[in-house]
């Protein structure tokens, strides 16, 4: 093989180099966010009501499609009201009522969203609670 | 180095499989709600045209004007940039040669040539700004309101060149530093995008006149109600005074009319 002194070498670098985000981060523990629900709003619910909109998994998995889903409602077609799988009502507003009871944007949104790197810009326009931690 | 025509393609396959499984890693969406719906608000307020009439007479000192503007402008978080250039108006005031630009003449009564008018987006039937918008940011609801959807506006300013009342506002800068009191019930808006007025839709949809027919209340200045329906208060205000709208030659047909009045309201 020709030029193996420099290629060798290079290609050790190059791999190095490729594999660093692994081994620097090898023998951390990764912890798994915990997106707080201790607000005062939330601790004011009965214990047996105590349920956001929807079961928790969906609200998990799904609660950035129904927020571009009530957008388009509220916005375009103006539908307020929010009528969720058990029958209950709710007025779709991020700002008005998703962060009533989670009035804590750093301890809940931001975990998860720092977690993953996703950087939604919810923010730039919809005013974030006062961090009202008691 | 070398590599023979059956080697490259055993390298391309395997990376190609590697490729295809991180793929299928990744991406799972999660089921749609069936069983959830919506509706509007049970006490929202209904029209087949929303509409305002603007009556001159009754804007006499200029704290008249003042608490109009600041109602709209305060709830609206409406930034003061301190500066014309960068300026965000959702509700203004102009001469009375800027507002009905034709119809000044020289013996026009100093009364009138003084006077501010009151100035905000027309909600117009035929919406200039409607038709040029790209992406449908901007659109007539079914009530006769032009609205904004700010999460799908893209900044190209077609509406603010379309608009012949000059009712848009482009955020030039981060509105958010520039904001005094924030209602924290209501958004700001973000560098890039196109605001005006929206007749209040957030409190239509909840049964509430908009916040500057509400501010002056008392001397029914602004009449607001549904020009589709005959028995409206806008309707019965039409019927019995002579009014007139901006720039009417172009088509638009703004639904914003104007009570001018005469000398009586002098000084
Ligand atoms: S006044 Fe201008 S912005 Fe308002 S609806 Fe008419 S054309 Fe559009
Ligand atoms: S600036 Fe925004 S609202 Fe205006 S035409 Fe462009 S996309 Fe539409």
């Amino acid at each position: 093989m020709y030029n193996s002194g420099k290629i060798i070498p290079g290609i050790i670098i190059f791999l190095a180099i490729v594999t660093f985000p692994f081994w620097s981060n090898a023998g951390k523990t990764n912890v798994k966010p915990e997106p707080k629900i201790d607000t005062p709003a939330i601790q004011q619910m009965p214990e047996g009501e105590r349920k956001c909109i929807e079961s928790k998994e969906f609200m998990k998995a799904g609660h950035m499609q129904m927020l571009n889903d009530w957008r388009d409602s509220v916005i375009r077609g103006g539908d307020r009201v929010f009528v969720s799988s058990t029958g209950k009502h709710y007025n779709m507003s991020l700002q008005n009522e998703c962060l009533r009871c989670h009035s804590n944007k750093k301890d809940f949104c931001d975990k998860c969203h720092k977690y993953l790197a996703v950087k939604p810009y919810c923010w730039d326009c919809h005013i974030e609670p006062k961090e009202n931690k008691s | 180095m070398s590599m023979d025509r059956r080697d490259f393609l055993k390298i391309a396959g395997i990376t190609g499989l590697l490729g295809a499984g991180t793929a299928a890693l990744s991406g799972r969406m999660p089921g749609a709600l069936e069983a959830a719906s919506t509706s509007p608000n049970s006490n929202a307020l209904k029209a087949k045209q929303w509409a305002m009439v603007i009556d001159m007479r009754k804007f006499k000192t200029p704290d008249d004007y003042k608490k109009v503007i600041h109602a709209c402008h305060s709830i609206h978080n409406i930034p003061d940039f301190g500066n014309p250039k960068d300026e965000i108006k959702w509700i203004w005031t102009d001469t009375f040669e800027h507002t009905f630009v034709g119809q000044e003449h020289e013996h026009i009564s100093e009364a009138v040539k003084e006077k501010p008018f009151v100035l905000l987006c027309n909600h117009c039937e035929k919406p200039a700004c409607v038709r040029v918008c790209p992406t449908k940011a901007t659109f007539k609801r079914k009530d006769g309101i032009v609205m904004m959807d700010y999460h799908r506006c893209i900044g190209c300013r077609f509406c603010m060149a379309a608009c012949p009342f000059g009712a848009r506002s482009f955020n030039y800068r981060d509105p958010r530093p520039f904001i005094k009191d924030n209602n924290l019930k209501y958004p700001t808006r973000m560098k890039g995008v196109v605001e005006k007025c929206t007749f209040c839709v957030e409190r239509l949809d909840e049964g509430l006149m908009p916040a500057c027919v509400e501010a002056c209340k008392d001397t029914k200045a602004l009449v607001f109600g549904d020009l589709g329906d005959p028995a409206s208060e806008v309707r019965k205000v039409l019927r019995e005074n002579f009014t007139i709208r901006r720039k009417p030659e172009l088509g638009t047909s703004p639904s914003v009319y104007y009570i001018v009045g005469g000398g009586e309201n002098a000084g």
